[in-house]
């Protein structure tokens, strides 16, 4: 197909209806979770259910296609998937509504790209049927631990194999989980937890496992107070002695020498930071939208607009703020697009994923910064939204790896290192 | 449906010139830049290449049809090339890209096969003034109609070639109606003063002039677009899209010999690269390059389309011209001493990074 930036048909189908729901749901809510941190917005999450589980409905059918025979048949189908074009979209717009409220979202989410991505058919009928009916349903990733944040490599939590009962046995404790209580016990939803099965083979020991709510020796023992997202919901899980099936293991339990390969498990969950970065960059550009948005239309208001093609020497400093904002906020979102469409494309998109991460993360903290700069006491008060869009931007910047993180992998690509040339 | 797929032919089209840019342009432009001209058989074999003839429809003697998106493709090679080459090669384009926008079917049929030719067109534009306040839709050029004639009164500089060329496509303010308006008008017409060659900090190897009009009179006939003038603003966006597009070319030289410059170079027992000081610095030169590309990219789509274009490529021209800069001085900054010597070509990127946010209305695809 030649180059085009034609927003896709299903996209502009889910437009209306999105937008919808950011505006006239998530905004009206918007101040109320902020200062309310731990409730749950019962408004969107009861709104957005229904179109959840059609998505995960699809999705579960397209993971298991492809396990199966028609996986020929669909590598011979000239129509472009635009799963993740449509995902970007949405989750561009709900975050424009409220990037809090829109993590809210029920949905299989991150425990649902680790077991699409590495589960057996039959895990994922198991584990993702839930999600596409009854009540609202939550899924976590628990990864990261007190003392192993970007370095996944250092976890601690321990699954061990019980023979007489032919169960795994998890301990250990997962910070900053996001949905961790409303997955765990809030919901019949479930957590993908990571953990080593031998902490001296590193990355290649680690392994994801399935813990379905209310497993015994599973406890929510904290919920963070944070600068913005505060409607989401960020949990510490403590395992003690958590007992659960064998077949709850993702990906295989034998193990590997990491000289002889890299561990497989990791690979698995690495590559799901290829849809999930997109995603992130996409929720940071549409906080990037809103404030920018409403910065521009409140100046507009004053009588200072965005020169059409005006010279640069015209411009005052503040409609150079303003050409800036706009530059990079297109800018981010192109890298993001092009991040989406080559996943659509089944194409690799490691490296794309993580300049839209970079890029976006970067360039909404800017934006917002900036924003709340421009409106001067209108941006700093909390009678309007900016200054949360300011604290709720941030965190882009930081979750599914760093900006410098995705900076460093953008840089081991572009010059061929490996993790021991470049640290 | 989003696609960032290149077609067969576009592929031939960027191949074939990155070809020429890496065997051709790269083996000289140290030389030239230094020497203050660029060979005449290296010009000639970029002609060759029939880049202009591409755009231009069948019936005005061309073999293709005028495509930003093409355009686009076209000056990233070329830039990656050089910069001032780059110029020199796409000047006709100055005057034969208004006349396929804006052109009369007269004006069309008249001048276009000159620009379909095997010999370079002898043709360029006299746009930019010598101004701080320059603003393409107030110039200080004046056009007055007195009967069948125009009189054009003012001064331009950063005229490429004017010292060659037989056509001139002068932009000037039509005091009837205010607006900005080209005219066609012969170089060897009375009172038309070559003033002098200019020297820029950069594009040493092109040649460029200063040209003062003085009192110089046209027939009605010449002005481009008959009485109902031109489109300035899809002019000018074809330029930014040209002028983007170079910076694309240029920042992406830079940064792939910066990047294997600190994959060589060690220091402190392994190469440079190695540290994140310097590779953050490429990584951040790699993203910016591939969003510029994309804004570009975009805007030219979208002109291509016939949908509105002048503030996506107004927004593309300016992003470039920031990340050429930025990438540009970075690339000197990792070579360190050794980019701040003419031994290696960083330092000539540098300057003509700089330049590129004066080429608006210098360049156009």
């Amino acid at each position: 197909m030649p180059i085009s930036f034609d927003v896709p048909q299903d996209v502009l189908n889910q437009t209306q209806m999105t937008r919808m729901l950011a505006e006239q749901v998530m905004r009206t809510i918007s101040r109320y979770y902020d200062e309310h941190e731990h409730e749950r917005p019962w408004e969107y999450i009861n709104v957005i259910w229904p179109f959840m589980q059609q998505i995960e409905a699809a999705n579960l059918e397209r993971s298991l296609r492809r396990n199966g025979q028609a996986l020929a048949e669909e590598a011979g189908q000239t129509k472009r998937s635009t799963t993740h074009v449509r995902m970007i979209h949405m989750i561009e717009a709900l975050s424009w509504g409220d990037a809090g409220i829109y993590l809210c979202t029920p949905s299989s989410a991150l425990a649902g790209a680790a077991i699409q991505a590495v589960g057996t058919p039959e895990q994922k009928e198991r584990f993702l049927r839930r999600f596409t009916h009854g009540k609202p349903k939550w899924g976590a990733m628990a990864m990261t631990e007190p003392q192993a944040g970007s370095d996944t490599s250092a976890i601690q939590t321990t699954a061990r194999l019980d023979p007489q009962t032919n169960e795994w046995v998890l301990n250990g404790t997962k910070t900053f989980c996001t949905n961790g209580r409303l997955a765990a016990c809030e919901s019949d939803g479930l957590i993908v937890v990571w953990a080593t099965l031998d902490k001296s083979l590193g990355r290649a020991g680690m392994r994801p496992f399935v813990v379905e709510a209310g497993t015994p020796g599973m406890h929510i023992i904290h919920q963070e107070k944070k600068l913005g997202i505060r409607a989401s919901d960020t949990a510490t899980i403590r395992f003690e002695e958590c007992r659960i099936p064998f077949d709850h293991i993702l990906g295989s339990p034998e193990l590997v020498r990491p000289d002889e390969q890299e561990g497989k498990g990791f690979k698995g969950a690495m590559k799901t930071f290829d849809a999930t970065r997109p995603y992130v960059a996409a929720s940071a550009i549409g906080i990037a939208r809103a404030a920018f948005e409403f910065t521009r239309d409140t100046l507009a208001a004053q009588g200072i607009t965005i020169p059409t093609s005006a010279p640069l020497h015209q411009l005052s400093a503040v409609q150079r703020d303003l050409l800036q904002m706009e530059m990079d906020l297109k800018a981010a979102w192109l890298l993001t697009i092009r991040a989406a469409a080559l996943l659509d494309a089944g194409e690799s998109n490691t490296l794309e994923a993580s300049m839209a991460k970079v890029k976006a993360g970067k360039v909404v903290t800017t934006i917002t910064q900036k924003c709340v700069e421009l409106l001067g006491p209108l941006g700093y008060s909390q009678d309007l939204l900016v200054e949360k869009w300011m604290r709720d931007a941030k965190i882009n910047d930081i979750y599914e790896g760093t900006g410098q993180i995705n900076t460093l992998i953008v840089a081991r690509r572009i010059l061929g290192y490996t993790r021991a040339e470049l640290k | 449906m989003y696609s960032f797929d290149l077609t067969d032919e576009q592929k031939m089209l960027t191949d074939a010139v990155q070809r020429y840019a890496t065997r051709q342009l790269r083996a000289m432009y140290r030389e030239a830049e230094e020497a203050g001209a660029l060979p005449a058989d290296v010009i000639q074999t970029g002609w060759e290449l029939g880049l202009l003839p591409a755009l231009i429809p069948e019936s005005f003697g061309g073999y293709g049809e005028h495509s930003a998106l093409n355009g686009a493709l076209i000056v990233e090679a070329l830039g990656y090339g050089d910069v001032a080459a780059a110029l020199h090669l796409l000047s006709p384009n100055l005057v034969a890209i208004p006349i396929l926008l804006c052109g009369t079917l007269q004006q069309k049929q008249t001048y276009l096969p000159q620009f379909c030719t095997e010999t370079f067109p002898k043709a360029t534009a006299a746009f930019l003034e010598p101004t701080v306040a320059f603003d393409p839709h107030h110039l200080t050029t004046k056009a007055h109609r007195v009967g069948d004639e125009y009189v054009l009164q003012g001064q331009k500089t950063m005229v490429i070639n004017a010292d060659e060329a037989e056509t001139l496509l002068v932009y000037a303010c039509e005091e009837q109606t205010g607006t900005t308006q080209a005219f066609l008008v012969p170089v060897h017409a009375p009172r038309i003063h070559l003033k002098r060659r200019e020297r820029w900090m950069g594009f040493h190897a092109l040649k460029t002039f200063t040209v003062e009009l003085a009192e110089v009179t046209i027939p009605v006939a010449n002005k481009l677009g008959g009485p109902t003038g031109i489109d300035l603003d899809a002019i000018l966006t074809c330029s930014r899209i040209a002028v983007a597009g170079l910076g694309v070319g240029l920042a992406k030289a830079a940064f792939e010999y910066a990047r294997d410059y600190a994959k060589e170079r060690v220091a402190f027992g392994e190469p440079i690269a190695h540290r994140q000081a310097i590779a953050f610095m490429l990584a951040d030169m790699a993203i910016e390059i591939d969003a510029t590309r994309l804004l570009v990219w975009e805007a030219a789509w979208k002109f291509d389309q016939g949908r509105p274009a002048v503030h996506d490529a107004y927004l593309a021209a300016h992003y470039a011209a920031d990340m050429a800069l930025k990438v540009t001085d970075g690339a000197v900054q990792v070579l360190g001493g050794h980019g701040y010597i003419r031994d290696h070509p960083v330092e000539l990127w540098l300057r003509n990074g700089r330049g590129l946010v004066t080429l608006v209305g210098s360049v156009i695809v």
